[in-house]
């Protein structure tokens, strides 16, 4: 076949292929400037809303200082005397986020063990479309199952509103699970069939293989789903929002009201004026929000790195 | 011919069509709506004799309070005059004044008055009496407050229903968001400007304020009076409970005026639209079914 | 011996309990979202208006937008995304650029959609004077695709076999040639099922497109002007919930979310999962 077609390029050197041949080429070269256009375009994207919400977040520190606005708890900013301490967000941001996780990883963890060495094909078959497909759930129908069911559900447990970091790390324990399980799942797969089997074949059990082998061979592959599971926890704003109470302040227990750094943007947002220091102080934690977010993808990297060069 | 140019003039070629279907199924929609609209076509002759020709779009945003009453209006209207398109979103009071401001719409729907510096570049329609009222769970015991009292639990001062008057029983506070319009409103009113207290949880919108203390025990919160359900029990200030009569009367205090703002004398449909919401019509009957009060209650007539 | 055994037992054990409490989880939550949900739908609720204070409000002009606006902010990154997808797996060399662009491309996807929802607001709204609208929602929406697509891409066009792409061009045939008679063709499946995935996401956006595409409907259905406001059946579950006095919004709520489920369900089954099967057959031979 290959070799057929070969010959019926090359044989009729005409001046009509050779101009054929040379407007190929010519597409080529468009084609490859057009795709080179593209991808400076997406960089163009993101350098852009650094800049932006960079340049804007900026404008607080006219208003406020830096110290204020990180390590200060008061935030009133609707006071005659404004303050704009932005601390018991970043706080209740960090211990969200944890808290998700830690609620998370075992879960997860466990169910790629599972899927990938212990449940029969047919189970995995289902399964893996059903993680995909709890990716695509809108993080609104994860909220309005937290305020309907979760909510109520501690309240009464606990005596309390039921509003807190609690439900909220709860429900986004749930949303971050698919996305540890199936980057933690291909991990276990990708691993060489070699290392299971001489592990089994020195008559270790499956358990000790797992344990001793498996996980350990795998954990870059691990901390990138937890870190990427991290960085969705960090950025989900309307599920948060519906469950977490959003006052402004460090909150007393797990049951107590706080807000974080998306619910405090999405609270005020649309309600102040653009060019002023509260409008600006959201602008502000955007920036804060983006960093740590970038912070996590670097330190995907570096995971990544190491795990190249182990 | 790349895939890129190819994708870039089907994109072109889309949105015109976008535009141009646009432009047909308007036409259809008018033949349609005059056809089924049967019950509305009494009303339709005499307008269209009247005022040949209100078209165009109008967009207001703002106040999530009066929200409703704008979504009720604009059905209305729309169901009248077939080529108009009214569009009601919410955001909040600020969003409102800052959208007209900028030009994003029409119309900036407001709880409270605008800033001095703002309202000379406004122009302030009052459409609407909206009453607030301090709403608590069903299990709270304590049918009135003063309004010292109000004040002392909102800034933290009173933190058991036993202080004032009710059982043994830890006060919850709901709040809406910094920026709110509500917010604002009873902070005047009832706090005399005094800080909230931070305790307590932040609702953004008056429904989810109102669900909230439904569901919760102990708990206070103000919502404008259209989101008062049988869940939950309005509370008497110094004694007066919310009513037209109260409020015309001067007796209950907690109210405020809604306003609507636009940039500028208003015209064509956005001028025919706000005469509608100020119409004998509109306020007569929608405004009172939907929980509010005429605009023109205080001033007698 | 017998105590490791029974260690590996118990494990055993373990992670079948785990794996199934996984699955209770997933179970429950489509249970309960499609069990409160489903009672509600009706033809009239998919095709009707909706409506501010009387029950029985439809969201027929909310499900037209939230196709419309996938639809559009697909067209957008499309193009976009494809193309630098291709240009990393195929043009790019190791330099500075190509490295930049990849950093790119993961910072991109890492933006929390609050963000590009602000961005999009101040850049589309109000600079660009597209309003609240569909263009406006659409275009914020569409950075949000971006870096998914590019990834996407990369990665259906890596999974070709290199042997076809030597093949190709050992026959003569220049890059572009390659890439669009042999790589795009054959990566085909594996796209439409990236594409997918991306289709879910947008679907279910909500926090970027309430200050980009606005909370209220056209009146008529379907309306393609793309300078209309454009909620979005998310955002209509989001505004039933905390702020529609509708005497049923709570139903509406749990109507609007059991739908939207069906539609994730719907594109997976549809688009995704023939995707899988024929890659497979594919890749099987």
């Amino acid at each position: 076949m290959a070799y057929q077609s070969l010959n019926t390029q090359t044989e009729p050197q005409t001046r009509e292929a050779a101009r054929w041949t040379g407007r190929q080429h010519g597409y080529d070269r468009w084609m490859r400037r057009l795709f080179a256009i593209s991808a400076t375009a997406v960089t163009a994207v993101i350098f852009a809303i650094v800049l932006f919400v960079g340049w804007q977040g900026a404008q607080t520190f006219k208003d406020v200082s830096f110290t204020d606005f990180f390590f200060s708890t008061e935030w009133n900013p609707s006071s005659d005397n404004p303050s704009f301490g932005a601390f018991p967000f970043l706080y209740s941001t960090v211990l969200l986020t944890l808290l998700s996780v830690v609620l998370a990883v075992p879960l997860a963890l466990s169910g790629a063990i599972f899927m990938a060495k212990i449940a029969p094909r047919w189970m995995r078959e289902i399964l893996r479309p059903a993680a995909d497909l709890f990716v695509g759930i809108p993080s609104v129908v994860y909220g309005l199952i937290g305020l309907t069911v979760l909510v109520p559900f501690l309240g009464k447990l606990f005596g309390s509103q039921g509003y807190g970091i609690l439900p909220a790390a709860i429900i986004l324990a749930v949303m971050i699970l698919p996305t540890i399980l199936s980057i933690s799942e291909d991990a276990l797969r990708s691993l060489p069939g070699r290392l299971e089997e001489a592990s089994l074949a020195l008559g270790a059990t499956r358990w000790q293989t797992i344990w001793r082998v498996l996980l350990p061979a795998t954990m870059p592959g691990i901390m990138t789903g937890v870190i990427l599971g991290m960085g969705r926890a960090i950025g989900e704003t309307m599920a948060v929002f519906m469950v977490i109470g959003n006052s402004p302040k460090i909150p007393g227990s797990l049951l107590d009201s706080t807000t974080v750094l998306t619910t405090a943007i999405v609270k005020d947002m649309g309600n102040t004026f653009y060019g002023t220091p509260w409008n600006n102080a959201l602008y502000l934690m955007a920036l804060v929000l983006l960093l740590l977010s970038l912070g996590l993808i670097l330190l995907i990297r570096v995971v990544a790195k190491r795990r190249e060069q182990a | 011919m790349g895939t890129k140019k190819g994708l870039s003039l089907v994109l072109a070629a889309v949105l015109s069509i976008g535009t141009l279907t646009a432009c047909g199924s308007g036409n259809d929609s008018k033949g349609s709506a005059g056809a089924s609209g049967s019950p509305a076509a009494s009303v339709q002759p005499s307008q269209a004799a009247k005022s040949p020709e209100i078209s165009g779009t109008v967009t207001s945003s703002g106040s999530t309070a009066l929200l409703p009453l704008v979504k009720q209006a604009a059905e209305d209207f729309m169901d009248k005059n077939p080529k108009v398109t009214v569009n009601a979103t919410g955001g909040g009071s600020g969003q409102g004044i800052k959208n007209v401001l900028d030009g994003t719409s029409q119309i900036g729907n407001s709880d409270v008055e605008a800033s001095a510096e703002d309202k000379s570049k406004l122009v302030d329609h009052v459409v609407a009496i909206a009453p607030f009222a301090l709403i608590v769970s069903k299990d709270v015991t304590v049918d009135n407050l003063t309004k010292q009292q109000a004040a002392d639990i909102y800034t933290g001062k009173i933190t058991n229903w036993k202080d004032v008057g009710g059982k043994d029983q830890k006060i919850s506070l709901v709040h809406r968001q910094d920026s709110s319009g509500s917010r604002k409103l009873v902070q005047q009113i009832v706090l005399e400007g005094k800080d909230f207290s931070k305790e307590g949880v932040v609702q953004d919108a008056s429904k989810t304020v109102a669900e909230a203390v439904a569901g919760g025990s102990g708990a206070i919160g103000y919502v404008d009076t259209p989101y008062i359900t049988d869940k939950v029990k309005a509370l008497k200030i110094d004694g007066v409970a919310y009513s037209k009569e109260t409020i015309k009367g001067g007796q209950y205090k907690l109210y405020g005026m809604e306003h609507m703002y636009t940039k500028g004398q208003p015209e064509g449909a956005t001028k025919a639209f706000l005469e509608y919401i100020m119409s004998k019509e509109f306020q007569d009957t929608q405004v009172e079914k939907l929980g509010f009060l005429p605009a023109n209650l205080l001033s007698g007539k | 011996m017998t105590k490791n055994k029974l260690a590996d037992r118990a494990a055993t054990v373990f992670f079948w309990a785990m794996g199934l409490l996984i699955i209770a989880i997933l179970a429950w939550f489509l249970i309960r979202i499609l069990g409160r949900g489903l009672p509600h739908l009706s033809w009239s609720f998919l095709t009707g208006r909706p409506s501010e204070v009387r029950a029985g409000g439809g969201v027929g002009p909310q499900l037209f937008n939230t196709f419309y606006i996938l639809f559009l902010s697909l067209l957008f990154s499309l193009p976009i995304g494809i193309g630098s997808g291709i240009y990393l797996a195929v043009y790019a060399r190791k330099n500075r650029f190509t490295e930049l662009v990849r950093v790119s491309v993961e910072a991109l996807s890492s933006v929390p959609s609050i963000v590009f929802g602000l961005f999009g607001a101040l850049l589309f709204v109000n600079w660009l004077g597209f309003k609240f609208s569909i263009l406006a929602g659409a275009a914020t929406l569409s950075l949000l695709n971006l870096p998914v697509l590019v990834r996407v891409t990369e990665d259906a066009i890596r999974s070709v076999p290199a042997s076809y792409w030597e093949a190709s061009l050992a026959l003569g045939s220049t890059r572009w040639q390659a890439v669009r008679k042999v790589l795009i063709p054959s990566s085909l499946p594996t796209l439409i099922t990236g594409v997918t995935l991306v289709a879910g996401r947008a679907l279910g956006e909500t926090a970027l497109l309430i200050y980009t595409a606005g909370l209220s409907v056209s009146r008529k259905v379907p309306d393609f002007d793309p300078m209309a406001m454009g909620e979005t059946l998310a955002l209509h579950l989001w505004y039933s919930g905390s702020s529609s006095l509708a005497p049923d919004a709570k139903e509406i709520a749990d109507a609007s979310a059991a739908l939207l489920v069906l539609i994730v369900l719907g594109l997976n089954l549809l688009i995704a999962i023939p995707g899988r099967i024929i890659q497979k057959k594919l890749s099987g031979r």
